[in-house]
């Protein structure tokens, strides 16, 4: 339990420092913070192939993949929504207080559901679960959906293509 | 141990940060990271069922949430340094060509 909010904490703070960070570099790197908190979580939750992957795919992958664009296309930018030069009246505009109260609605919507509704519990011990091993997880994926993981591999060829014809420069 | 509905509050916070996050600014590479954010959320909301109800499937779909979102990120970043080539700009406001 003390593990769980110390990085549900660590998670939130990372969460909220991507969105109002003044650089995208920033951004980047607490968005790597989040992702490996997430990671953590994942071992908590007896999934340790999936916390392996997160910190392959995430941390490794995507967060470089965003490093090397921002480091290509520079990281300057205009946040006004931190900009101490700005009276809080003209940082408010109505986007943004509509998000906002779109943000609260939506979380109290959600946060009542979740906490008046009952999750059934099934029958089984979380202690001896352990299922997110390497086999489990390759006994289910290549056999009952060998058809779908199949798929993703042609999902990641299309991807794969899509992008190195998007940013080939042309001419 | 600690009950799942702490796991799916944590998920629906990280998501709604992200929801905000792709509402409030402006530049389109933060865009992009609150949405991954979004994706992560929920991921995390599907492993934390899937040991609720001690099943397996709810771990493959992250699996196969981890690929769209990896393909989509590249595809992304492409489209976002095409954008960048033609206007010379991340903000998303200049960016409004097929705005009536």
């Amino acid at each position: 339990m003390f593990l769980f909010i110390v990085f549900a904490a660590i998670a939130v703070v990372a969460a909220l420092g991507v969105i109002l960070s003044r650089k995208p570099v920033y951004s980047a790197l607490f968005l790597l913070l989040n992702f490996a908190t997430l990671a953590a979580m994942y071992i908590m939750l007896q999934a340790q192939f999936l916390a392996a992957v997160q910190v392959i795919v995430y941390a490794g992958a995507i967060v470089v993949l965003f490093l090397f664009v921002v480091m290509l296309i520079g990281g300057g930018e205009l946040n006004d929504v931190r900009d101490p030069n700005k009276p809080l009246a003209a940082r408010l505009t109505w986007s943004r207080v509509t998000a906002l109260v779109l943000a609260v609605l939506l979380l109290a919507g959600v946060g009542y559901g979740l906490l008046t509704g009952q999750l059934h519990r099934p029958t089984g011990s979380e202690a001896v679960f352990g299922q997110g091993s390497v086999e489990a997880i390759a006994g289910a994926l290549y056999t009952d959906y060998l058809l779908p993981f199949e798929m993703t591999s042609v999902l990641l060829l299309v991807g794969m293509i899509g992008a190195v014809v998007l940013a080939r420069r042309e001419g | 141990m600690v009950p799942t509905t702490y796991y799916l509050i944590l998920s629906a916070i990280l998501f709604t940060i992200g929801v905000v996050g792709v509402l409030i600014r402006r530049n389109v590479l933060i865009i992009f990271m609150s949405v991954e954010m979004m994706l992560n959320a929920v991921n995390l909301s599907f492993a934390a069922l899937s040991l609720h109800f001690l099943g397996l499937n709810g771990q493959i779909f992250v699996l196969m949430a981890m690929v769209v979102a990896a393909a989509e990120v590249a595809v992304g970043l492409a489209i976002v340094m095409t954008v960048v080539r033609h206007k010379d700009t991340t903000n998303i406001e200049d960016v409004n060509l097929l705005r009536g």
